[in-house]
């Protein structure tokens, strides 16, 4: 069989159940505890089934691999058709593409650059806002809730992700946006206009309104993996700190943020790499105009947002095969944050998960 | 920092400390404020604004032309339950077998592979998806299709309907599945009927959280189910979709479409607040069983 360990010297006692990882309804899991099920006795019962009975047993095993290798498949194709659909266009702008300015379908001239900017912009406004909060939710959620209140905090900040984007949209344009224009953009503008960030007419829909949608909608995915990463941390840490003379927030700050900082780093990460594919809340509330304007007032427009609204009615290759390279060009900028983002939270995690091995 | 201070000077010191403790508990749950009122006003303002429109027409009636008072979103309820019986019935085999995979066979490289792949697959924009979606099918097609909305959703399903399937199968204890051998019992047999079922609440758990995030999806459907104004049951056929309906009509300029779009909304999201509550339930019954 394929897990096949040395029979004779490692009699291994009957491992303690993994811990339950919790979950996060859009995310998946986390981190899946990696103790493999390993057994020597499996093993020699394995060998000792007679051999006809293994042949069910290949089958089921194939068909099994099969599903396995659909998911391999599938990330296959994705970058596969993205790349052979965008052809047309990586030979015809070639680097050129990225930091030009016009997207002019009608002269077929292509330039991402608006749309990289406001998908860059709108991803780091929503992290500026999101991992105070976040970060905060999970410290009260770990460290300072009521043991009755936990649960439901907890369920409440899991809510928030399950809720569609299309409805953050919705709840952006009718009730957000209003709010924006007539309170808080006039007062961003009375007392921070001087920079520059906050000036020009106030619509209420822009790259402000998309950053605080976005952030609203990745606080849970980075709050969730803090407050796993936080629980992660040994309770005797916590103890230590505190019979030190500490105060709560210098054992939270020394004890228990100093050892999660690299998997919340992770967390972080994977709430950008959710900001930077969202589509429809942002195609709703940015104001769709591919501009870069200083202000975040300004409307704008971001990589997905222009897959969404013009994709289907892009008529001739070029134009097609632009939007489908900026498609590939979000593919690749995700896959590397989300990779980073994976590999910061497993060193955390991970290394705890299973502390006997 | 504090605490390298002489002690002469600890009276100070100490309320300076007792000053952070308070900000800090003051700034988390000030945080905690901050997220849940988004929450609660998103969930306040479906209930208000939705329930005026829901009536008898609203879940009967098909879409009136622009302009025109009055019509439903009855195809796009439909729709969207059309399409998401094409997702399950890609989404969910496939990720449960991935995750048997994962969780029997794969503790080794290939399996690290897999593991990692289903998490690109995670992480992919569903836009992206949708784009992949829409040349594999729809320009074979040539034309849009609830079939090629369903497989989009269905894809997103997979990854996590996969790593909850690894995990619950990984809680299962060995001496189940020593036992099973014990008797005879091919390892096939075993992994459906035995380490699977007592999986079973988790891995229905991982499946209804997957059903829940995809239900509400409109990014990837844009360009492959489309939407449409009618009835339409037909697999090959453009459909109409409740969140694609909700997006359509919060962008038009009608005032009665805006009223139409928050109760489509509210419907959407009793549908996957219902499935999360549901996975509630079953995990509790879950944890009762294991114990």
């Amino acid at each position: 069989m394929s897990d096949s360990v040395d029979p004779m010297n490692t009699p291994e006692p009957i491992e303690p159940l993994p811990k339950p990882v919790t979950s996060i309804p859009s995310l998946g899991k986390v981190e899946a505890p990696r103790s493999a099920p390993k057994s020597t006795v499996l093993q020699k019962i394995r060998q000792s089934h007679p051999s006809s009975s293994r042949i069910p047993d290949e089958i089921f095993r194939w068909i099994i691999l099969l599903s396995a290798v659909s998911v391999f498949a599938i990330v296959v194709l994705v970058v596969w058709k993205l790349v052979d659909k965008s052809r047309l266009s990586l030979h015809q702008f070639g680097i050129h593409f990225f930091y030009g300015h016009d997207w002019d379908p009608v002269n077929d001239s292509y330039g991402a650059m608006p749309f990289i900017y406001g998908t860059l912009v709108s991803s780091f406004l929503a992290l500026l806002l999101a991992v105070p909060l976040s970060v905060g939710v999970a410290v009260y959620i770990t460290e300072m809730c009521p043991q009755g209140l936990r649960a439901i905090i907890s369920f409440l900040v899991e809510l928030l992700a399950a809720i569609p984007s299309v409805i953050y949209g919705l709840w952006g344009i009718f009730v957000l946006a209003p709010l924006l224009r007539d309170y808080v953009q006039p007062f961003l503008a009375k007392t921070l206009g001087w920079t520059g960030f906050f000036s020009g007419p106030m619509y209420g829909l822009g790259m402000l309104a998309a950053g605080i949608i976005l952030a609203i909608m990745i606080v849970p995915v980075i709050a969730s993996i803090t407050r796993e990463v936080m629980s992660a941390v040994p309770q005797n840490q916590r103890e230590a700190v505190l019979a030190l003379g500490a105060t709560r927030w210098e054992m939270i700050r020394m004890g228990v943020l100093r050892n999660a900082r690299i998997g919340i780093v992770g967390g972080v990460i994977l709430g950008l790499g959710r900001a930077l594919g969202e589509t429809m809340a942002v195609t709703m509330v940015i104001g769709n105009r591919p501009e870069v304007a200083k202000s975040l007032f300004a409307p704008g427009y971001t990589m997905a947002s222009v897959i969404a609204n013009e994709f289907s009615e892009a008529t001739g290759d070029m134009y097609l095969s632009a939007l489908v390279e900026i498609g590939l060009a979000l593919f690749i900028v995700t896959l590397i944050v989300n990779a980073l983002a994976r590999l910061l939270v497993w060193s955390i995690t991970g290394g705890t998960a299973r502390p006997s091995v | 920092m504090s605490n390298s201070v002489p002690p002469s000077t600890s009276q100070q010191v100490s309320l300076w400390r007792r000053l952070t403790d308070w900000g800090a508990t003051g700034f988390a749950i000030l945080a905690a404020i901050l997220v849940l009122v988004p929450l609660l006003a998103i969930f306040i303002y479906l209930v208000i604004k939705g329930i005026g429109s829901i009536n008898w027409a609203f879940l009967t009636q098909t879409p009136k032309p622009p302009g025109e008072v009055g019509g439903g979103m009855a195809n796009g309820i439909v729709g969207t339950g059309l399409i998401l019986c094409v997702a399950s019935v890609i989404g969910v085999p496939l990720g449960i077998g991935s995750g048997i995979y994962l969780a029997e066979y794969g503790r080794n490289r290939f399996g690290d592979v897999i593991r990692f792949t289903a998490d690109v697959l995670n992480g992919v924009p569903s836009i992206v998806i949708g784009i992949t979606v829409y040349s594999l099918i729809v320009v074979r097609q040539k034309h849009f299709s609830a079939f090629s909305g369903g497989v989009a959703l269905g894809i997103m399903m997979i990854p996590t309907v996969a790593r909850a399937t690894e995990e619950m199968l990984l809680m299962v204890p060995n001496m189940i599945r020593e036992a099973a051998y014990g008797l005879g019992i091919p390892r096939w047999r075993t992994t459906l009927s035995i380490t699977l079922r007592t999986a079973s609440a988790g891995v229905i758990t991982g499946c209804m959280l997957a059903f829940a995030r995809v239900a509400g999806e409109t990014a990837p459907l844009l360009f492959t189910a489309f939407g449409n104004q009618f009835w339409n049951l037909k697999l090959n056929q453009p459909t109409a979709a409740l969140s694609l309906q909700v997006f359509t009509y919060a962008i038009s300029p009608y005032d009665d479409w805006h009223k139409q779009a928050w109760a489509g909304a509210l419907i959407l999201i009793l549908l996957i607040v219902g499935a999360v509550a549901a996975v509630r339930i079953v995990t509790a019954r879950g944890r009762l069983k294991g114990a």
